[in-house]
């Protein structure tokens, strides 16, 4: 029955055997039928992403990160905190009970690159921005296991000893603005001293980062220590803003029982 | 050094010297930076090579016909080095598991934490182990399958050596902090384009070896090698185009941003198993084994279907690591649907893997060699059955984020990968060496037992402890709020993580074996001349495969 079904089409079987059995004879023609093969899906599934508009939420009240809350957010890259960390609030119940609203994709906007993570062998930092206070922060990068004694994150106390380098971050900062974020002049120029004046409150350094980030930037001694700006407080500025560069998320998902 | 022609050293030299050269200017460039670091690194192995080019530069030229000899020397170097990657990076998978359940096990220093010298486990056994594994026996399998020997004496050292430079400063990097925190695409953009120059030359040798081919036929299994090459480099260069903070600095900025770079990246990230982890080793897989079962492929057509199958589909599918996430729905349908259709052309080649030991279970039984190969078909068949299924968007919510996923990756990981690869370790090496059998049978069944209970024992861990902690994260109490903490989830894992450092242990051990075996067949052994191992015009001298019934 078979045979019978697919008679019409045995010339097209032949004719594929046919070619099939030539492009087995040259490497070249192989080559290219991979390439072709393996190159439909990807341009499938990302070409539309960069062309569909609403793939990412609009959000007027987006913020950049500040140099400081970006050279800690290096710092996360450089630790590899990603590996074990997820930023990523999945729309399942569960999840937002324990993390807060789901993740928006306008919120890694700015993220190059994105750490959305694959594995949460500790729990989502999406929404930890705020969760808890500097001090515990600090306290749970130099020792975990004194704060939470069933943890098996590493302890980072040698970020609160080493001198935070700013030097480079004008470049950084150029950098991410030729690939897509929205930095300006001045922002770029004072991205060193904006660094320093983020953890000196009431210092006209401090008044220069408010005034190009915005009232709202968290402008604090984030680890405590006065005498040096620190690796300390660069993690802490980025962990403190985690979730917080724009409410879309919290004014389009009513939490629950409201 | 013995094979190369006076002009050919010249060459190497000319070349290492203008490594040495880039190395100067990097750790000049980088001054201050890891990367000035990573430009010592370069000299260093840059005039390790120089000196040795240079020493041999003297020698009298060889006098034998090259061209009546396949040139092996490469592969048997290759195939060194992967051994020694494979001790090396599973011994960095043993010490970050056992720092799961010990947290206090590590230096108390910055480069010793998890974050860090997790990538040097994953780089170390995919691209140190797995690369160096899949360059050599691509450089053996296409000359024999070819009947022609490699179009290059300079080259292969070039890819070889070059490729293990890369892997030197990725994993020196992650130690110093180095990284992309793109999962499998960790090294920063010096090395990404180091990376691409090696791969060109790949492609390159092997096009011009198959060019140079006395069989009109090019056997499946260097399609397969293809398609790992060239896939591999599109991947590669996508995934990795970043901008520079500078010239001078190691750091650099992707060019995508959150959802389309997270696309990207398990586009890359998936077809890196598919591409890296798959094809290359079914490669492996249609040439190996056939090879020592001395049967022919069960079904040469169904070979060919399941590689066009596996090179359309695959590359749909990276997008089932984003369920639930701010990527589009629509394209978490896609890669769910291409998952599962996925299974047809991975059970193809498994299932053609098993049908061809037909009539010959009983080497399978005798020979450990063997039992490897069939092993490895067998978990293929498992963990692509097991992908598919976690592919699905609601068994996902539960998998995802959870050790499941780190069990099903070690699942194809050892018991496909490395299987495979230690099967055709142990088959190919007194063929290389000229050599009448293994230095220990003993040895090789050692091995075999020791990689599976650590598999089994490994994948068992990782499945209690990822459904668990899956299961206590969605769980509520009766009055609607959440049942356990994440600390809760901690201390139920605990048990779990022990026994997966335990597993790892185990097959550790084997691989210590395996190097020790190798090593001492290379230096006790007594050597023996084999039967028709050159090129020649010949089919009856040197049949690519057992020829069908």
């Amino acid at each position: 029955m078979w045979r019978k079904l697919l008679s019409p089409f045995a010339r097209l079987f032949e004719f594929q055997a046919k070619t099939h059995y030539r492009a087995e004879r040259h490497s070249m023609a192989l080559t290219i039928g991979i390439i072709a093969a393996a190159s439909v899906g990807g341009i499938v599934e990302i070409a539309p992403l960069f062309t569909i508009d609403d793939t990412v939420e609009a959000a007027p009240d987006m913020r950049v990160y500040t140099p400081l809350e970006q050279a800690g957010r290096d710092i996360y890259i450089r630790e590899g905190c990603y590996a074990c960390h997820s930023q990523m609030i999945r729309s399942l119940q569960d999840e937002v009970d324990r993390y807060g609203p789901y993740s928006l994709a306008v919120e890694s906007q700015y993220d190059h690159p994105m750490l959305w993570g694959s594995k949460r062998t500790g729990p989502d930092l999406a929404r930890v921005g705020e969760k808890y206070s500097d001090d515990w922060q600090v306290r749970h990068l130099v020792d975990p296991r004194d704060l939470v004694p069933e943890s098996v994150m590493p302890q980072y106390a040698f970020l609160l000893e080493t001198q935070l380098e700013t030097a480079s971050l004008p470049d950084r900062l150029a950098a991410l603005r030729t690939v897509g974020v929205p930095y300006t002049d001045e922002q770029i120029e004072n991205a060193a001293s904006d660094a320093l004046g983020q953890s000196r409150p009431e210092t006209d350094r401090a008044d220069g980062v408010a005034e190009r980030y915005g009232d709202a930037t968290n402008i604090r001694t984030f680890d405590g220590r006065t005498d040096l700006l620190t690796e300390m407080d660069a993690l802490v500025a980025y962990l403190q803003i985690l979730g917080g560069l724009t409410d879309v998320a919290a004014e389009t998902q009513p939490a629950r029982g409201e | 050094m013995t094979q190369l022609k006076s002009g050919e050293r010249q060459l190497a030299m000319i070349l290492s010297g203008l490594v040495l050269l880039a190395g100067f200017l990097l750790a000049a460039a980088g001054h201050g930076d890891p990367m000035g670091v990573h430009g010592w690194i370069v000299v260093l192995f840059a005039a390790v090579i120089l000196v040795v080019a240079m020493r041999a530069l003297d020698d009298p030229e060889p006098t034998e016909d090259r061209t009546m000899s396949y040139y092996d020397d490469p592969t048997k170097v290759g195939i060194v080095i992967a051994l020694l990657w494979a001790v090396v990076g599973m011994g960095m998978g043993v010490w970050v598991a056992a720092q799961l359940a010990w947290p206090d096990l590590r230096f108390d220093a910055a480069w010793s934490s998890f974050g860090r010298i997790r990538p040097v486990h994953t780089s170390g056994v995919i691209f140190g182990f797995g690369g160096n594994a899949l360059i050599a026996t691509s450089f053996h399998v296409m000359q024999r399958t070819s009947r022609a020997r490699l179009a290059g004496q300079v080259s292969p050292w070039f890819v070889l050596l070059g490729f293990n430079l890369f892997c030197i400063v990725a994993a020196s990097g992650y130690i110093m902090g180095v990284t992309q925190s793109k999962e499998y695409a960790e090294p920063e953009w010096y090395a990404d384009i180091w990376l691409v120059i090696v791969w060109v030359v790949y492609f390159i040798l092997y096009m011009r070896t198959l060019a140079r081919r006395n069989e009109p036929h090019i056997y499946v299994a260097n399609w397969y090698y293809m398609s790992f090459i060239l896939v591999v480099a599109i991947l590669h260069i996508v995934n990795n185009l970043a901008v520079p903070a500078s010239w001078g600095g190691a750091k650099s900025y992707s060019l995508f941003s959150g959802v389309q770079d997270a696309m990207t990246q398990w586009w890359y990230g998936h077809n890196a198993v598919a591409f890296f982890l798959t094809t290359g080793f079914l490669g492996m897989l249609y040439y190996f084994l056939p090879k020592r079962a001395e049967r022919p492929i069960y079904s040469y057509r169904l070979s060919i279907l399941s590689f066009w199958g596996i090179v359309f589909f695959y590359i749909w599918v990276g997008s089932h690591h984003l369920h639930y996430t701010a990527l589009p729905q629509w394209v978490q349908t896609l890669g769910m649907t291409f998952s599962v259709m996925l299974l047809i052309p991975s059970w193809a080649s498994a299932g053609n893997a098993l049908m061809t030991l037909n009539g010959a279970w009983g080497k399978v039984r005798d020979d450990a060699t063997l039992r490897f190969m069939m092993v490895a078909a067998v978990f293929y068949g498992l963990s692509t059955f097991e992908g598919s299924f976690m592919a699905v968007r609601a068994v996902n919510s539960l998998s995802h984020y959870t050790d499941w996923t780190v069990g099903h990756v070690h699942a194809g990981a050892m018991g496909w990968v490395a299987l495979i690869t230690f099967g055709s370790i142990y088959a190919l090496t007194p063929v290389l060496w000229r050599k009448k059998t293994m230095y220990s049978w003993k040895l090789v069944e050692w091995h075999f037992w020791l990689a599976l209970s650590g598999t089994v024992i490994y994948v068992f861990a990782m499945w209690n402890s990822g459904i668990t902690q899956g299961l206590m994260w969605r769980t509520y109490t009766e009055s609607g709020t959440l049942a356990y903490s994440f600390t809760d989830t901690l201390v139920a894992m605990h048990p779990y993580y022990i026994a997966r450092a335990a597993g790892g242990a185990l097959f550790l051990a084997g691989a210590v074996l395996a190097l020790y075996n190798v090593v001492m067949t290379i230096r006790r052994v007594p050597d023996h001349a084999p039967h028709l191992d050159y090129p020649t015009n010949s089919e009856a001298a040197e049949p690519a495969v057992p020829a069908g019934e």
